[in-house]
C-alpha cells in the first residue's frame, strides 16, 4: 500500500539467521474471529449504537465539475430534528507548507478538500456538506433542502483528453512537477516521473525484433463488501472516540488530528472488524465529518455510506493509458524497454504511476529500461490504493508484450520468461538488488504443473503472466501478556483483514511452545498499544509478525529469568522448551509450566508482559506466475475462465489456507478487472453504474476453483521466513487472461475490460481482416 | 406507507377497489422493494398477494395445460416436475432470474408487471402463448401475455386490477420450448439480449407450429412472427437457419446503452434465437 518500496537496509539481523519452526506454523487452524463472523456476531463499522446517537449524511455534488457560488443550508437547518450542518468552512485551513510530511503523500490540503469541497466540486459525488439529524428520514429530508448555486464547468473524464492542451482544467494552479524547467502553463498533468536504467538507445540498437503497442485499462474499485462507516463521540472535554472500520486505527487517528487540527492525544480510535479494504480503507472520508458533527451537537454521530456513495466518492484505482516498446534478440533475450505510462489520479494528484513504472518489468533482468510516468487529473473520485497499487495495469502491458514476443519468436512463453528471469543479484531498473527471490522457482513450478501441459479444445487458449511486488515492513507494535492462569494474550494495532490474528497466534504459539488454542489475539485501540503502520503493503504477517515474535522471545527470556530466580540458579542453566522452563543439569531435572510461572509471578517481579515496537526491515519481494485457460464463444464474444492456477513465492506460509485465500482472492479480482469491471459515465460526467448490478465483479459461478501452488523460498530476514503475500496475486491475472484470450481468439485485445461486446468486436474485426 | 396481505381473492379485489391513494401490488417484492431503497416514492398502500390461494398454486388441467399462480416463486415453479417437463424453456427462463435468494421470492407476475424490456420470463411466456387471468375490484378479464406490457415500466392493468394467474395451453406431442439470454456474468445480471422459441413438430420432425420472441431488443418483447414463419415446414436446415438469423436481426430494434451497443445486441440476438431453436428442436425430438 505504501508508496515507498522497501530498500534492503543493513541493520543488524533480527535473529541469528536460523529460521524458526514449530509444530503450529504451517498448519491450518480455524481463525479466532471465524465463528463470530459466520454467525453474524462480529461488529463492523456500522454496528455501534450509543444512546442519543444522531445520523450523519453527506450532501454530494450532482455535477462532475462546478464552481460553488453559494451554499444555503438555512432551510435544511430549520427542519425540526436537524441538529447541525457543516461545510468546508468548518474545516481548518491547512497551510501549503504543512500539507505534506517531508514532501511525502498524503497531501492533507487535498484530503481536506476531498472530504468537503472548497470553492469547486471536482467529481459527481464530491461531498459539499454533512448533516446530523435525529434519524435517517429527517437527515434525508434535510438533504433535499440544501440549496447550492453552481457555475457548472466543462469536465473531463477521459485520461487522454485530460492531457490535451485545451482540456478543461481541474486545478488552474497545477504546474506539472518533475519537469525542468517547470512548465509556464497549468495543465491536468500533476507530475512526471522518469525511471532510467542503462542506455535504451544502445539497447534498441542491439535488438533484432521490436514491438510497440498501446494499452488502456479502466479504473476499478476495490469493491469491499462493507461500505465505509463510523461513529464519533466527542466528550465535553474534547476527548474524542471514533469507532470505525479501516485498515489502520492509528492512520484514522493521525489523519483526523491533522485534518481537524486536534491534539493526537484527544483522539482514540477503536477498530471494528473490517469487511474488506484492499487498500481502499487507507484513508478517511467520513470520520472527520462525524467528529465535527459530534463536536457541534454534543451527541454521538453515526455515518454510513450507501453503495452508490462508495462508488461515486471513494477511490478506485487508476485507469491507464500506456505506450510501450520492447526490443529483443532473436534468441529471446530482452535488450531494451521504453515507454510512457499515464495514470488517472482522479480529482487530486496521487496515482500510483511511479509504482507502475517500477514494477512493470521487475521480474526480468533487462539491461536498458526507460519508463516515464504521468499522474493525470480527471473529474473522477480521487484514486486510492488497491492491492499492489499501480502494478497490475503496468504488468498487463508488460506481460502482453512478452507474450507477443513469444508468439513472434515461436518460443514457449515460460521458456522466454526463464531466459530473462531476474535472479538473486539482479539489479532492478528502479535501483534495488534482488536477494533471496523465488521468481525462477515459480516459473519452474508452472512449467511442471499438469495444468501447463493439459490439452486445449477448440476456441480455448492458455495464457501465462508473471508479477512482482515489493512488500514492505515498517513501524509495528505488539504486546504479549501472560494471564495468571497461564493463558496468553497477544495484542496488536493492526486490523485483521486476511486472517492475521491466526498467523500472529501461530507464531507466538511456536515461540512460546504452546498450543494455538492457548493464545488469544486482540486488535486494540490507539490508547492501548504503541502506534503501528496500517494494515497494507502485505506487511502485517511479515512486520507485525516480527514484532509478535520478538515479544514472544522477550517473554520467554523473562520466563527463564523467573524460573532461574525460583530455582536460585543462573539463568543460563534454564532452557525453554514446549511451554516449560527446564533445569536439566540439576541432580533431579526440574521443570515449571507456563501456568506455574504465571501463578508465581508475584514472587518473581509481578505480571508477565512484553511490548515490542520495531521499524521492520528486510521485507522480501514477492513474485508470482499464473496460468489461465479461457474458452471463447466466437459468436457472442462470451468468455469462460476454464482453469486457473496461481503460483507464488510466499517465503513461508504461516497459515497455508489463508495464504491460498489471498492468492485466490487476488486472482478473482484480477479476472474481474480483465473481463468486465469498468466505470461508465454519461455525457455529463455522471456515473451510470454505481452498484454491483452493472459494475460487474465476478460472482462465484464466473470463476473456476482457483488452484494454488505455494513456492517457499524463505526470507532470512524474518524469524519464520515470511514474505508478504497479499498483493502479488492481483498482478498477473490481467496479463494471464489477456494472453489466454489472445491465443484463443487469434487476435489480441489491448484495452481492458475484455467484455463480451469488446471481444465480439475484436473477433469481427479480425475476421474482416482475414477476408481482405 | 400501509401494508395489507389479504387472504382471499375477494379480499384482495376489495382492498384494491377501496384504496384511495397510490396502490402497489406486491408479490416477491424483488423489484418493488429495491426501488424504494433507490429513492422511488412509496405508495400509500402495498397489497401483498402472496396469501391469495389462487395466486400461489400450480395446477395441471385435465387437458394437460397448466395454471400457474402469478405470485408463485421461482423455487415453487422449478419443483413442479410435470411443468418443467412440458415447458422446459419457460421454467429455465424463470430459473435464470437472480440467485438462490431471489428465486425464493421472484414471481412470474412480478417479472411481467415490472415491464422491463429485459425481463427473462416474459419472452418465454409469450412464446408459450400464455394467457393471464386479471381480477379487478368489480370485474375479471383474460388477456394474452403479449398484450400486458405497453411500454417500459408500464402495463395495461388498471389501478384496481392485478394478475391472478397464468394459463398455459395443452401441449401436443413433440412440443418443446427453450430460452437463452446473454449476460456478461453467469448470474446476477440483466439480459443484454434474450430469445425464446416454442415449437411443435410432426412425426417426421418437421416444424408445425413455431413462436419466436426476442427480449431486450426493443421497448417491449418482440413477437417475431416473420422469423417464426421461416422455420415452419422445415427441420432447421443450415440454410433455413441462416435466413432465420437474418430475419431475427431485421426485427431487432435495440438501443445502445451501458449494457451493450445496438449492433452487438442485434448480432447476439440472432445467435441466441438460432441456438434456442436448435435446443427446442432437439427437446421436441427427444
Ligand atoms: C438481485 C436481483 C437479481 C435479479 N435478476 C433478474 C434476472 O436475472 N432476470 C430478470 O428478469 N429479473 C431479475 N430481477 C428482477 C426481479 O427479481 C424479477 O423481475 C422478479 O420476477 C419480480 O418478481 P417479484 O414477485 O419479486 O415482483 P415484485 O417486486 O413483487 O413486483 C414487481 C412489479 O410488478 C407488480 N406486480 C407484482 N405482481 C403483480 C401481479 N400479480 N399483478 C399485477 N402487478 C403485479 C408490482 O406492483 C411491481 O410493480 C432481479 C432482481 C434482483 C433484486
Amino acid at each position: 500500500m505504501n508508496e515507498e518500496p522497501t530498500q534492503y537496509a543493513d541493520v543488524a539481523e533480527l535473529n541469528s539467521g536460523k529460521l524458526l519452526s514449530g509444530s503450529v506454523v504451517g498448519t491450518r487452524p480455524v481463525r479466532p474471529d471465524g465463528i463470530d463472523k459466520v454467525t453474524g456476531k462480529a461488529r463492523f463499522g456500522a454496528d455501534i449504537q450509543l444512546p442519543g446517537t444522531l445520523t450523519g449524511v453527506v450532501f454530494r455534488s450532482p455535477h462532475a465539475h462546478a464552481r460553488l457560488l453559494k451554499i444555503n443550508v438555512s432551510a435544511a437547518l430549520a427542519l425540526p430534528g436537524v441538529k447541525a450542518i457543516i461545510t468546508s468552512d468548518d474545516l481548518p485551513l491547512i497551510a501549503e507548507e504543512l500539507a505534506m510530511d517531508k514532501g511525502q503523500p498524503p497531501d492533507f490540503r487535498d484530503m481536506s478538500a476531498n472530504i468537503l469541497a472548497r470553492e469547486k466540486v471536482l467529481y459527481e459525488g464530491h461531498a459539499i456538506a454533512a448533516i446530523a439529524a435525529i434519524d435517517e428520514m429527517t437527515a434525508q429530508q434535510a438533504l433535499s433542502l440544501i440549496e447550492v448555486d453552481y457555475a457548472v464547468l466543462p469536465h473531463v473524464i477521459d485520461l487522454q483528453q485530460a492531457m490535451e492542451p485545451d482540456a478543461p482544467l481541474l486545478n488552474e494552479h497545477n504546474i506539472t512537477k518533475g519537469i525542468k524547467p517547470a512548465p509556464k502553463k497549468p495543465s491536468n498533468i500533476a507530475s512526471r516521473y522518469e525511471q532510467v536504467h542503462g542506455d535504451v538507445a544502445a539497447g534498441f540498437a542491439e535488438a533484432e525484433i521490436i514491438i510497440v503497442e498501446e494499452f488502456t485499462t479502466q479504473p476499478v474499485h476495490q469493491a469491499y463488501i462493507e461500505p465505509h462507516a463510523c461513529l464519533a463521540q466527542v466528550a465535553p472535554s474534547g476527548k474524542t472516540d471514533i469507532w470505525c472500520s479501516s485498515q489502520g486505527q492509528f492512520m484514522v487517528q493521525a489523519y483526523c488530528a491533522r485534518l481537524l487540527q486536534m491534539p493526537l492525544s484527544d483522539i482514540r480510535v477503536i477498530p471494528m472488524e473490517i469487511g474488506g479494504g484492499f487498500g481502499g480503507k487507507t484513508t478517511v472520508y467520513l470520520e472527520p465529518l462525524a467528529v465535527l458533527l459530534s463536536q457541534k451537537t454534543g451527541c454521538p454521530v453515526r455515518m454510513e455510506m450507501t453503495r452508490a456513495e462508495v462508488f461515486k466518492a471513494t477511490g478506485p484505482t487508476s485507469g491507464s493509458y500506456m505506450s510501450i516498446k520492447i526490443g529483443a534478440r532473436n534468441d529471446g533475450t530482452i535488450v531494451a524497454v521504453e515507454g510512457v505510462l499515464c495514470y488517472q489520479a482522479g480529482a487530486f494528484p496521487g496515482s500510483p504511476v511511479r509504482l507502475g513504472c517500477m514494477t512493470a518489468f521487475a521480474p526480468y533482468n533487462i539491461p536498458n529500461v526507460k519508463l516515464i510516468g504521468y499522474d493525470v487529473l480527471v473529474n473522477r473520485p480521487k484514486s486510492a490504493a488497491y492491492r499492489a497499487p499501480g502494478a497490475p495495469m503496468a504488468s498487463f502491458a508488460a506481460e502482453s508484450l512478452i507474450d507477443m514476443l513469444a508468439q513472434k519468436l515461436k518460443m514457449d512463453p515460460i521458456a522466454l520468461r526463464m531466459l530473462n528471469a531476474a535472479d538473486n543479484g539482479t539489479q532492478t531498473a528502479y535501483g534495488v538488488n534482488f536477494k533471496n527471490i523465488g521468481y525462477r522457482q515459480t516459473l519452474e513450478a508452472a512449467r511442471n504443473h499438469p495444468h501447463y501441459s493439459a490439452p486445449l479444445g477448440p476456441h480455448q487458449g492458455r495464457g501465462i503472466a508473471s508479477g512482482f511486488w515489493f512488500n514492505i515492513g515498517g513501524h509495528s507494535s505488539a504486546a504479549i501478556r501472560i494471564n495468571n492462569d497461564g493463558s496468553v494474550l497477544v495484542s496488536t494495532g493492526n486490523p485483521d483483514i486476511g486472517g492475521s490474528r491466526a498467523s500472529m497466534a501461530m507464531m507466538a504459539a511456536d515461540i512460546l511452545g504452546l498450543a494455538y488454542e492457548q493464545i488469544q489475539v486482540e486488535i486494540v485501540d490507539t490508547s492501548s498499544i504503541a502506534p503501528s503502520d496500517l494494515t497494507g503493503g502485505s506487511r502485517v504477517t511479515f512486520a507485525v509478525g516480527m514484532a509478535v515474535s520478538q515479544a514472544a522471545s522477550a517473554v520467554v527470556e523473562d520466563l527463564r529469568r523467573r524460573a532461574a530466580l525460583l530455582w536460585q540458579v543462573d539463568q543460563d542453566q534454564v532452557t525453554w522448551s514446549a511451554g516449560f522452563a527446564l533445569l536439566m543439569n540439576a541432580t533431579t531435572p526440574k521443570r515449571f509450566s507456563l501456568a506455574e510461572l504465571a501463578q508465581h509471578s508475584a514472587d518473581t517481579g509481578g505480571p508477565i508482559t512484553a511490548e515490542i515496537t520495531i521499524n521492520a526491515q528486510g521485507a522480501g519481494p514477492g513474485f508470482a506466475t499464473h496460468i489461465c485457460d479461457v474458452e471463447l464463444d466466437p459468436e457472442t464474444g462470451g468468455v469462460k475462465v476454464l482453469r486457473y492456477t496461481a503460483i507464488q513465492d510466499v517465503g513461508k506460509a504461516i497459515h497455508p489456507a489463508y495464504v491460498e485465500g489471498q492468492m485466490q482472492g487476488g486472482a478473482v479480482q484480477g479476472i474481474g478487472w480483465a473481463l468486465n469491471e469498468a466505470y461508465l459515465y454519461d455525457e455529463n460526467g455522471r456515473l451510470l453504474n454505481p452498484g454491483f448490478l452493472d459494475y460487474r465483479i465476478p460472482v462465484a459461478s464466473d470463476v473456476p476453483m482457483i488452484d494454488t501452488v505455494l513456492v517457499e523460498v524463505p526470507n532470512p530476514r524474518h524469524p519464520f521466513g515470511v514474505k508478504g503475500v497479499g498483493e502479488v496475486p492481483i498482478i498477473p491475472p490481467l496479463g494471464a487472461v489477456a494472453n489466454a484470450v489472445a491465443r484463443a481468439a487469434g487476435t489480441r485485445l489491448f484495452d481492458l475490460p475484455m467484455s463480451p461486446p469488446a471481444i465480439h468486436k475484436a473477433l469481427k474485426r479480425a475476421a474482416r481482416r482475414r477476408r481482405q | 406507507m400501509e401494508y395489507c396481505a389479504p387472504g382471499t381473492l375477494a379480499e384482495a379485489c376489495a382492498a384494491l377497489g377501496a384504496a384511495s391513494g397510490t396502490v402497489k401490488v406486491m408479490a416477491g417484492g424483488t423489484d418493488l422493494l429495491p426501488r424504494f431503497a433507490a429513492g422511488t416514492p412509496r405508495p400509500a398502500l402495498v397489497i401483498d398477494i402472496k396469501k391469495v390461494p389462487e395466486a400461489r398454486e400450480i395446477r395441471q388441467l385435465s387437458d394437460g395445460g397448466f395454471v400457474i399462480g402469478s405470485a408463485c416463486s421461482g423455487n415453487q415453479i422449478s419443483a413442479q416436475t410435470a411443468l418443467v417437463a412440458s415447458w422446459p424453456g419457460l421454467t429455465e427462463a424463470m430459473d435464470l432470474i437472480g440467485s438462490v435468494q431471489i428465486q425464493g421470492r421472484a414471481s412470474l407476475g412480478g417479472n411481467l408487471c415490472n415491464a422491463s424490456p429485459a425481463a427473462d420470463s416474459v419472452p418465454a411466456l409469450i412464446a408459450a402463448r400464455a394467457r393471464c387471468r386479471i381480477a379487478g375490484s368489480n370485474s375479471e378479464r383474460e388477456l394474452p401475455v403479449e398484450d400486458v406490457i405497453v411500454s417500459p415500466g408500464r402495463t395495461c392493468l388498471r389501478q384496481d386490477e392485478f394478475i391472478v394467474s397464468f394459463s398455459l395451453p395443452a401441449r401436443p406431442q413433440r412440443s418443446a420450448d427453450a430460452y437463452l439470454r446473454m449476460t456478461p456474468r453467469t448470474e446476477m445480471d440483466i439480459a443484454i439480449a434474450g430469445a425464446a422459441v416454442n415449437l411443435t413438430l410432426d412425426e417426421h420432425g418437421v416444424i408445425q407450429e413455431c413462436h419466436v420472441v426476442l427480449g431486450a431488443v426493443g421497448p417491449i418483447p418482440v413477437y417475431a412472427l416473420a422469423a417464426a414463419r421461416i422455420l415452419l415446414g422445415t427441420r432447421l436446415e443450415d440454410e433455413v437457419r441462416q435466413r432465420f438469423k437474418r430475419q431475427v436481426s431485421v426485427m431487432c430494434r435495440p438501443i445502445s446503452d451501458k449494457r451493450g451497443s445496438a449492433e452487438y445486441r442485434t448480432d447476439v440476438t440472432a445467435v441466441l434465437a438460432e441456438r434456442a431453436a436448435l435446443v427446442a428442436y432437439s427437446r421436441a425430438m427427444a
